[in-house]
C-alpha cells in the first residue's frame, strides 16, 4: 500500500485546477500590491487601533510619496474647552497631493474579487480533493527537529532538488506554502474586510478581534511584505531549481 | 489508473458559476448606478451588489465612548466662501455673512410636499446624537459625536412617494451625489448640524452635511443645499471615483 502510493506520488503532475488557481491568485496579487503601494503614498502613514490623521502621532511614517509630512495646514482648532483637547484643522494646496486612490482603489477590490473568489473555491477544492492533506500539510513522521535541521542545511548548502514536477514537495516549501494559503492569505483579506465600514456594521466583532481600524490597516500593509517577501523567495528557489521546467510543468507542460 | 475524482473539474466549475449568479441576482433587484463602460469599475458595482445581497442592511456603524473623540482634518473643500478656490459660491459667501439665517434646504422631486426647511425647523425634530468613526479613502480615520435629525424623518416628512429610487445631494461646492433608500433610511444616516456639541464648522461642512457611517468619508456629503428624490439615477457624470464605498 505504501509503495504504490509513493510510485504513485513520483507521477503526481500539478492538478489543472490548482495550476488555474496559482496563476490567478498570482495575477489578482500583483495587482493588488501595485495599487496597495498607490494606496499607501495617498497616507503613507500607520498607526494603531481606531484613530489616526495627520493631526495625531503615527507609528510609523513611510517616506514614499510627496504627502509625507505636510506642513500646509491652517491653524489648529481645539474643539473643546480643556488643555488636551482634540484639534481640528484644514488642509490647503490639496490640488499638490498625490492621490490616485479613484482608480487605485477600483482596481484594488477588483483585483480583491478575484482573489478572494478563487481563494474560496480552491480552499474548498484543497480541503475535498485531499490535496492540502496529501501534499501541503506536513506528515507528523516528517516534522523532527532533525529533518527541519537537515533541510535547512540543504537549502543552505544550495542542494535544491531538481523539479519534480507535481505537488512533492520538501518541508520547509510545504511549511511555506502552508504559512501563505492558511495564515498570511486569510489574514490580508480579513484585515481588509475589517477596513470596510459596511463589513464591519455587519461583523462589529472584526474590529474588536483585529483591534481596530488603523491597526487592521497596519497588520494588512505588514503581512502584504510578508507575502511579497515570499514572492521573491520563491521566485529565487523556482531559478535556483530549474526556471524553465519549473514554469513548464506549472503552465502547460505535462512530461518533460 | 486514475482514482475516481469526488469533485470533477466540471462539476466544480458549475457549482462556482452558480453560486456566483445567485450572489449576483438579489443584488440585481436594485438598479445599479452606471460604470461609465469602465471595466475597471466593474468590481465596485459587484460589490454594491455583493454588499446589498449578503449584508444585514440595518446593522449599525460602531459607535464609540465620548472620551474616544479624536482630533479631525478637514480636508476637500474647507471654505466655499474662499474666493480664492475654484470651489468658490457666491451664494454660499451670502449666506454665510448673514450666519445662514437665510439658508433653506429645498427637499424636492418625488415627494407628496416639496418644502424649503431653514435651520431651525431642521432642529425642531427629533435630533440624534452618535459618536462615530470617519473613515477617509486615503487612508485616515477620526472619531467625532455628530448631532442632526435623521435622513428618514426628513424624506417622511416632505412624504417620499413609492416610486422613489434615489436621494440625490447637491452641494454649495458644486457636487452631486447620491444614496439608495436602504442608506437613506438607515437609522444613523443623518443631516448634521451639530459637532463635538457645537455648531457644525465651517471646514467640517456648516451649516448642514450628511453622515453617512457605513460608507467612506467623501460619501458624507459636505455644505448641503439641495436634496431631490428621484426614481431614476441623475447621472453627475464620472468624476473619476467609485459610487458605492461601502469598502
Amino acid at each position: 500500500m505504501d509503495s504504490t502510493s509513493t510510485s504513485l506520488s513520483e507521477k503526481l503532475r500539478h492538478k489543472p485546477w490548482v495550476k488555474t488557481a496559482h496563476w490567478i491568485i498570482t495575477l489578482s496579487f500583483l495587482f493588488l500590491v501595485f495599487t496597495g503601494i498607490e494606496i499607501m503614498m495617498v497616507h503613507p502613514r500607520l498607526y494603531w487601533g481606531e484613530v489616526g490623521n495627520e493631526l495625531t502621532p503615527a507609528l510609523l511614517e513611510i517616506p514614499i510619496s510627496r504627502n509625507h509630512k505636510r506642513s500646509d495646514w491652517q491653524e489648529k482648532v481645539p474643539f473643546f474647552d480643556s488643555e488636551d483637547s482634540p484639534v481640528s484643522a484644514g488642509r490647503n494646496g490639496e490640488e499638490l497631493m498625490f492621490n490616485e486612490n479613484g482608480w487605485g482603489r477600483s482596481i484594488h477590490f477588483l483585483a480583491a474579487w478575484f482573489l478572494v473568489v478563487t481563494g474560496l473555491v480552491y480552499l474548498l477544492l484543497g480541503i475535498f480533493s485531499g490535496h492540502f492533506q496529501k501534499h501541503i500539510w506536513p506528515r507528523i513522521k516528517e516534522l523532527t527537529p532533525a529533518q527541519l535541521w537537515r533541510d535547512i542545511k540543504e537549502h543552505f548548502q544550495m542542494k535544491i532538488a531538481p523539479p519534480t514536477g507535481g505537488p512533492t514537495y520538501g518541508l520547509l516549501q510545504k511549511l511555506a506554502y502552508m504559512t501563505i494559503i492558511f495564515m498570511a492569505l486569510p489574514l490580508a483579506i480579513i484585515t481588509g474586510f475589517t477596513m470596510s465600514p459596511a463589513i464591519t456594521a455587519a461583523f462589529p466583532f472584526l474590529l474588536e478581534v483585529i483591534g481596530g481600524y488603523q491597526s487592521a490597516r497596519t497588520i494588512h500593509f505588514f503581512t502584504s511584505l510578508a507575502l511579497e517577501i515570499f514572492l521573491i523567495m520563491h521566485i529565487v528557489m523556482i531559478m535556483l531549481s530549474g526556471f524553465k521546467q519549473q514554469l513548464r510543468y506549472m503552465t502547460i507542460g505535462k512530461q518533460s | 489508473m486514475k482514482k475516481k475524482q469526488i469533485i470533477t473539474r466540471r462539476a466544480a466549475i458549475t457549482t462556482g458559476m452558480a453560486s456566483l449568479g445567485a450572489l449576483i441576482i438579489p443584488g440585481c433587484k436594485q438598479p445599479l448606478p452606471p460604470n461609465y463602460g469602465n471595466i475597471l469599475r466593474m468590481g465596485d458595482n459587484f460589490t454594491y451588489a455583493a454588499h446589498r445581497a449578503l449584508l444585514p442592511g440595518q446593522s449599525l456603524a460602531k459607535e464609540y465612548r465620548f472620551s474616544e473623540i479624536s482630533s479631525m482634518p478637514a480636508t476637500g473643500t474647507i471654505n466655499p466662501a474662499d474666493t480664492s478656490k475654484e470651489y468658490f459660491s457666491e451664494s454660499y459667501e451670502r449666506l454665510l455673512s448673514n450666519g445662514f439665517d437665510n439658508w433653506q434646504l429645498p427637499v424636492e422631486g418625488l415627494v407628496a410636499r416639496p418644502t424649503s426647511y431653514s435651520l431651525n425647523q431642521l432642529k425642531s425634530f427629533a435630533a440624534r446624537t452618535q459618536i462615530t468613526r470617519h473613515t477617509c479613502e486615503e487612508g485616515w480615520t477620526a472619531i467625532a459625536e455628530w448631532t442632526g435629525l435623521p435622513l428618514g424623518t426628513l424624506l417622511e416628512h416632505a412624504g417620499i412617494m413609492p416610486k422613489a429610487r434615489w436621494v440625490n445631494f447637491y452641494s454649495y461646492d458644486g457636487w452631486l451625489d447620491c444614496i439608495d433608500l436602504l442608506d437613506a433610511f438607515h437609522p444613523q444616516t443623518i443631516l448634521a448640524y451639530g459637532m463635538n456639541g457645537k455648531n457644525l464648522s465651517i471646514p467640517h461642512g456648516a451649516p448642514l452635511r450628511l453622515r453617512l457611517e457605513k460608507q467612506i468619508g467623501f460619501k458624507s456629503m459636505k455644505y448641503l443645499e439641495r436634496i431631490v428624490i428621484s426614481e431614476e439615477y441623475i447621472d453627475p457624470g464620472d468624476i473619476g471615483w467609485a459610487w458605492y464605498n461601502g469598502i
